[in-house]
């Protein structure tokens, strides 16, 4: 009885240290976003009234803008303007940053989810094929494409791929999220097109955004393909290496049995946490794909607003994506936790 | 020749500087016996050459513009073709080899010894210390890297220098957890104990005794971690954030012809094939360090 609590309680303590750490780590993405926000730039105030601007206009400025408070100060009521959803006027757009962000996201997430379905649908069959066939064609394919997946650029993979796929061969369609023609067309359900061209029965629309989704999603998907693969080799070798899987094959047991039953089962958790790794590291891969493929996302909007020194929509952007890596990355840490019997205790 | 090597190879050397010599011997032919490794080290040769000599083996100058000869594919005259300027893209690739070792070298100096002393601080002080530090590592690392580099190039402006910053204050945290881990397994050891007990100083220790111990895993991850420095770098000129016009960073290259892609591949592919290229050189050769300098591996000897 006394265990049972025991247990109940550990798990108590684990959610709430959980908790402490995520809350502290968010914490630091907005030391880190207000730093560079108010105290990087040489002086925040000049960048709204000009250099020109009077004495008098300055200080008001300056006031207006509370930067004459201590940083500390400055600081907890940036934090408290985050956590109401106050994310400040983009200068570009001239609308909220907050509803420029929900409205570009579900583009970003569309694109990365495709990317993560087809980096894990071929990475991990391969990477089990290539750790069951050493030294075998898979087995260096994987090798190369886990080498490439480190020193390619992605940008350049983009534009190379519009030139090869779209341009020279014409199998799929250009820039953009969907062909001029069926823009606005689409009532916004989720945002994402694919889901809601389906749900309206648009599928002219849905095979469409498939087309212009391939190739940008393809690519992402070709960075996490090259990870997962690799990991999954490697954590694959561990398993068969070991005597509990000599032990099945002396017993007689069928070769797939073995490979899929016995060694493929534990390392299923370990999966989680690669592929977890790379969702989040796509989201960040996407704001250059986005760049080039001039897809309506995250990544687009913070780059456009780099070039436009819109102070307010790069923070916003960076405190989006940095929040959805951070989460994914703590999320997958606790599932592996509650998932491995080894690292429960 | 073979009393040299009989030296160097000594099992008990005499000095300090045959210890060393010695041991930088053996990993120079282990080195050598990865034929990975030797192509890495290769390229990584071939871009140095090229940085230092760039006047010299570039046929035209990187910045003169020729707009009779705008846009041409490649050709003898023009082994990569020209811009849309009527630059060579073979003579600013071969410039371009400057700005890139100009950033993987500064930020490697910035942001190796500043995760090297925070990590060994935090590892052989422990407690207070400790936590604080790592707390503030472990935030750096659970961020999006390029995403952080772009909001800080955004606050402190484009230009190189800015890049190099960025990129550096992204890159150290993971060498202050290298270095702590390396730090707690000898943290306790007898010879640490003996030196404190000559009454060497915690700064003695830490800058004499520990860093040095802490520096072949370094090593390592600095080389694999150079092609993703060159990507990230590329990316900031890419986005205009970088290296700014007319300087013949690759990055930046690739985005002049992106306008030119449909038609004239040449002027944004050629860029791209060096930074593969060059990547790939830090790749092969980190990896080859990796097995030779491996640290369980070099306990034991």
């Amino acid at each position: 009885m006394s265990g049972l609590a025991g247990r109940a309680w550990d798990g108590t303590l684990s959610i709430l240290f959980f908790a402490l750490v995520l809350a502290g780590t968010f914490l630091g993405l907005l030391a880190i976003t207000f730093f560079i926000g108010r105290v990087v730039p040489i002086d925040p105030v000049l960048s709204v009234v000009g250099d020109r601007a009077t004495k008098e206009v300055y200080e008001a400025a300056r006031q207006a803008m509370g930067l004459d408070r201590p940083l500390i100060v400055q600081f907890f009521s940036y934090v408290g303007d985050v956590l109401t959803g106050d994310l400040g006027n983009s200068v570009s757009t001239g609308r909220p940053v907050v509803d420029d962000l929900a409205r570009f996201f579900p583009a970003t997430l569309e694109m990365a989810t495709i990317g993560i379905i087809i980096g894990v649908a071929l990475g991990v069959p391969m990477g089990v094929l290539a750790a069951t066939r050493q030294g075998s064609w898979i087995d260096q394919v994987i090798r190369v494409l886990g080498l490439l997946g480190y020193s390619v650029p992605a940008f350049w993979l983009g534009l190379v791929g519009l030139a090869v796929f779209y341009a020279g061969l014409g199998w799929v369609a250009g820039p953009g999220r969907i062909d001029i023609f069926y823009d606005g067309l689409l009532d916004p359900v989720t945002g994402l097109y694919l889901a809601d061209s389906a749900l309206a029965g648009e599928w002219d629309i849905f095979w469409n955004a498939l087309d212009h989704l391939a190739l940008p999603a393809s690519i992402l998907g070709f960075f996490s393909l090259a990870y997962i693969a690799r990991m999954t080799r490697s954590f694959m070798l561990d398993q068969l290496g070991q005597e509990y899987v000599t032990t099945a094959r002396v017993k007689g047991v069928s070769e797939r049995r073995v490979i899929w039953r016995h060694a493929f089962y534990p390392i299923r958790i370990q999966l989680i946490t690669v592929i977890g790794l790379s969702y989040a590291a796509l989201l960040e891969g996407s704001v250059m794909i986005e760049t080039v493929f001039s897809w309506p996302g995250i990544g687009n909007y913070l780059t456009t607003a780099l070039l436009n020194a819109d102070m307010n929509a790069v923070l916003g952007a960076t405190l989006v994506i940095g929040s959805v890596f951070i989460l994914i990355n703590k999320v997958s840490d606790v599932l592996y936790r509650i998932l491995d019997p080894r690292a429960r205790r | 020749m073979t009393a040299l090597r009989t030296w160097l190879l000594d099992d008990s050397p005499a000095s300090r500087l045959q210890a060393n010599l010695g041991r930088a011997w053996r990993v120079w032919t282990a080195l050598l016996r990865n034929p990975l490794a030797v192509v890495g080290g290769l390229i990584i040769l071939v871009l140095i050459v090229m940085a230092i000599f760039a006047p010299l083996i570039a046929p035209y100058s990187p910045i003169g513009q020729d707009l009779a000869n705008r846009l041409m594919p490649p050709s003898a005259a023009h082994w990569m073709g020209t811009d849309e300027l009527g630059r060579d893209i073979y003579s600013r690739v071969v410039y371009g080899a400057r700005i890139t070792l100009l950033i993987v070298t500064m930020v490697a100096v910035i942001a190796a010894p500043v995760g090297l002393v925070i990590g060994a601080v935090s590892g052989y002080f422990g407690g207070w210390a400790d936590r604080i530090l790592m707390g503030v590592t472990d935030i750096f690392l659970s961020m999006p890297k390029l995403i952080l580099a772009l909001a800080f190039v955004a606050a402190l402006g484009p230009g190189i220098e800015n890049a190099i910053i960025a990129i550096a204050i992204t890159a150290w945290p993971v060498y202050a957890r290298i270095a702590r881990a390396e730090t707690i397994t000898f943290r306790d050891a007898e010879f640490i104990a003996a030196i404190r007990l000559q009454g060497a100083s915690s700064t003695r220790v830490i800058l004499r005794h520990v860093l040095p111990l802490c520096a072949s895993s370094t090593i390592i991850r600095v080389t694999l971690d150079m092609a993703g420095i060159i990507l990230t770098a590329a990316g900031l000129g890419f986005l205009g954030l970088g290296a700014q016009p007319p300087l013949p960073e690759w990055g930046a290259m690739i985005a002049r012809g992106r306008n030119f892609i449909l038609d004239q591949w040449w002027v944004a592919t050629m860029p791209g094939f060096a930074i593969i290229l060059v990547s790939l050189g830090f790749c092969f050769l980190g990896d080859g360090l990796r097995d030779v300098l491996d640290p369980k591996q070099g306990g034991k000897q």
